[in-house]
């Protein structure tokens, strides 16, 4: 058996101009309870790397910069 | 991945509420104490209040109401079966718990005289004390852990209590959901305070995430300590919750109520007495969601302007502070609609009905050295300030436990097989994804265990849940995130057995909608007013066992039993 990948629209968006992530900032990844997020080896910036979300907002709330912003998934909207 | 060996007198499991209380508490009542919280999440953000919490909904505050009169109220809205000196326990450190937080600097409401302003949402009396500023609550309970020199590790996984040759917990072992290095953690003592298993049912949504409990809460603790031997209490007692369609959060009649709002049908009318979650609540609610005078709405749109402001800046800001924007995005307004609501996917919670890890007023498992508290142990009704208060006596009580006993002797063969089961997704490179055996032991849960209970649907479930162990046999991760869902997975369903097989070993209809055993619709208090005790036989199977229930020591006379039943609004008050 083979393993498919879906593609699906995230509800965590981070904005890259904002982002810090380079300057080793990790802390909307270190927030999440879902540990949903990650920092992109090639960007350097915060994503959300699985389709888990709770839309709980602490990554929004605690980023430094502004830079995360959470929609309710799509499902639910 | 490398295996990773610590030890420690006393190991916290979950940092979210009773957790951080627990550690803090067991440090302060013997500084010399090792004590470790490990967490899967981050203990800054992690656990049912992540971003905190708008009240206290069970507040037994001299001047309101008395622990006598909490005990009774609990007793009549759990159906009598509770024990009630657990309760007793409870309800007699709430106020010092209150007093706690407040020197800690978590804000209540008072009034103009400095009393807390409590307000009445309870059948009876009166125990809601509201917190405008309560999502300051996750960084309080940090400070404290800090100042207590807690050690604190996060993003490791706990998956099974290791148990010596008297049946006591001599460590736990987990891993790191970013690395999957292996934790074995020789303690002398436990405390789990993993949740609620808000993962066994399907939202109603299909999102496998949008569900009412914070996800991370999927019964790891109620799997455990199954494993680990203890009972297990009344876990057919569901959790089933009044909330925002699709949403899936709390609307929240507990802090609209007070201000006016109030639980209405399609015609905008009140049809239940009162707004706290029973299980005859739920039982109302159900009926008028599914008979004609469906679907359900929260009534805000009668209320003034500032009012309606009041009730958007605390749920707004709190709990579930998203509640703002979903609200946005479909256009309702407080002021000019009523909030559609629906009911929430099954669960175990003791926070919010009865069912979890069977503890005694220490806040005691029946394992020696492992105790629970909050949302995962089962003392009833027991809320978010219930979690701090049995946090403390777990704390304390294992501390001193700790002080008579020492270091136990591991089995290096039950090390062996717990870090090959842990490992073993990672092993495989194709078979099912944790998604998928997830989602489907869900989506069975629903079809099959979601009341009515039927007997003939019940069994079917069982058969299913069987084929679905052994396909997850099969499961594959193909990384240490993807292992967390995995074990995960595991957790739901060992909870989702647990809840059919406790369901169908009560033959009666109890608590509401809770326990609506359509085969069995009537209370029969003559075979079953007493706890059902789910455990692991000799054989590993599931068992089932009554349990007296124990001397009430608040007595509840005839009268006052069945208030709880007399929820739904007369149609000449309705009139008056």
């Amino acid at each position: 058996m083979t393993i498919a990948t879906t593609q699906t629209q995230v509800p965590v968006n981070v904005d890259n101009d904002k982002c810090i992530a380079e300057k080793g900032c990790t802390v909307c990844v270190d927030v999440c309870p879902l540990d949903v997020l990650a920092i992109d080896m090639l960007t350097k910036k915060a994503f959300m790397k699985f389709d888990e979300c709770w839309y709980c907002l602490p990554c929004e709330t605690d980023c430094p910069t502004g830079a995360v912003s959470v929609s309710i998934p799509y499902l639910l909207r | 991945m490398k295996r990773i060996d610590l030890e420690f007198d006393l190991v916290v499991i979950g940092g979210g509420t009773g957790g951080p209380m627990a550690a803090v508490k067991a440090k302060e009542k013997n500084p010399k104490l090792r004590v470790l919280l490990v967490d899967k999440a981050n203990v800054k953000r992690s656990g049912a209040i992540s971003m905190g919490m708008d009240g206290l909904n069970n507040a037994v505050i001299p001047g309101h109401a008395t622990p006598e009169q909490y005990v009774k109220e609990i007793t009549i809205a759990n159906d009598g079966i509770v024990d009630q000196e657990a309760v007793m326990a409870y309800a007699a450190n709430s106020f010092d718990m209150i007093n706690q937080l407040d020197q800690w600097g978590v804000k209540f409401e008072k009034d103009e005289t400095g009393d807390y302003a409590v307000r009445k949402v309870h059948h009876l009396g009166s125990y809601v004390l509201p917190m405008p500023e309560g999502h300051h609550m996750k960084k309080i309970l940090y400070r404290q852990l800090k100042k207590a020199r807690v050690e604190v590790t996060n993003r490791v996984v706990v998956t099974r209590v290791l148990t010596g040759a008297d049946g006591e917990v001599v460590a736990v072992m987990g891993f790191d959901c970013r690395t999957a290095d292996t934790y074995v953690i020789r303690t002398k003592a436990a405390v789990l305070c993993t949740g609620a298993a808000g993962r066994i049912g399907l939202p109603a949504s299909g999102y496998l995430m949008g569900t009412y409990e914070n996800p991370t809460n999927c019964g790891d603790g109620h799997a455990m300590a199954y494993h680990a031997g203890a009972d297990l209490a009344n876990l057919e007692c569901f959790q089933i919750n009044p909330l925002i369609k699709d949403y899936n959060g709390p609307a929240c009649a507990y802090v609209t109520g007070p201000f006016g709002g109030f639980t209405a049908n399609s015609k905008g009318e009140r049809f239940i007495e009162c707004d706290y979650w029973s299980g005859q609540m739920m039982m109302e609610f159900y009926n008028e969601l599914e008979g004609g005078n469906g679907p359900v709405f929260l009534k805000l749109d009668h209320l003034a302007e500032e009012t309606i402001q009041e009730i958007e800046t605390i749920l707004h800001t709190n709990e579930r502070p998203s509640r703002g924007r979903f609200h946005e995005k479909r256009g309702n307004d407080y002021r000019k609609q009523m909030v559609e609501m629906h009911i929430s996917e099954i669960g175990f919670c003791s926070g919010h009905s009865a069912s979890g890890i069977h503890t005694n007023a220490m806040g005691e498992t029946s394992v020696p050295g492992l105790y629970a508290a909050g949302d995962c142990a089962s003392v009833p009704h027991n809320y978010m300030l219930g979690a701090f208060v049995y946090g403390r006596l777990c704390g304390e009580n294992a501390a001193a436990y700790c002080a008579g006993h020492g270091q136990g002797v591991i089995d290096a063969g039950d090390v062996a097989a717990e870090e090959r089961r842990i490992l073993a997704p990672l092993g495989r490179t194709d078979g099912l994804t944790p998604y998928q055996i997830e989602y489907k032991t869900r989506r069975l849960v629903n079809d099959y265990l979601q009341p009515p209970k039927i007997t003939r649907k019940y069994e079917i479930a069982l058969r299913r849940f069987d084929e679905i162990r052994e396909d997850a046999e099969s499961m594959f991760a193909a990384n240490p995130h993807e292992l967390m869902r995995a074990m995960e997975a595991h957790s739901i369903l060992d909870c989702a057995e647990m809840a059919a097989r406790a369901s169908m070993f009560r033959t009666e209809s109890r608590w509401g909608l809770y326990h609506y055993f359509l085969d069995h619709p009537e209370r029969d208090d003559e075979n079953w007013f007493c706890h059902s005790l789910l455990s692991k036989s000799a054989e590993g199977r599931m068992q089932m066992r009554k349990k007296a229930i124990e001397p009430y020591i608040v007595p509840i006379d005839e009268e006052e039993r069945s208030a709880y039943q007399r929820l739904r609004v007369a149609h000449n008050a309705e009139a008056a």
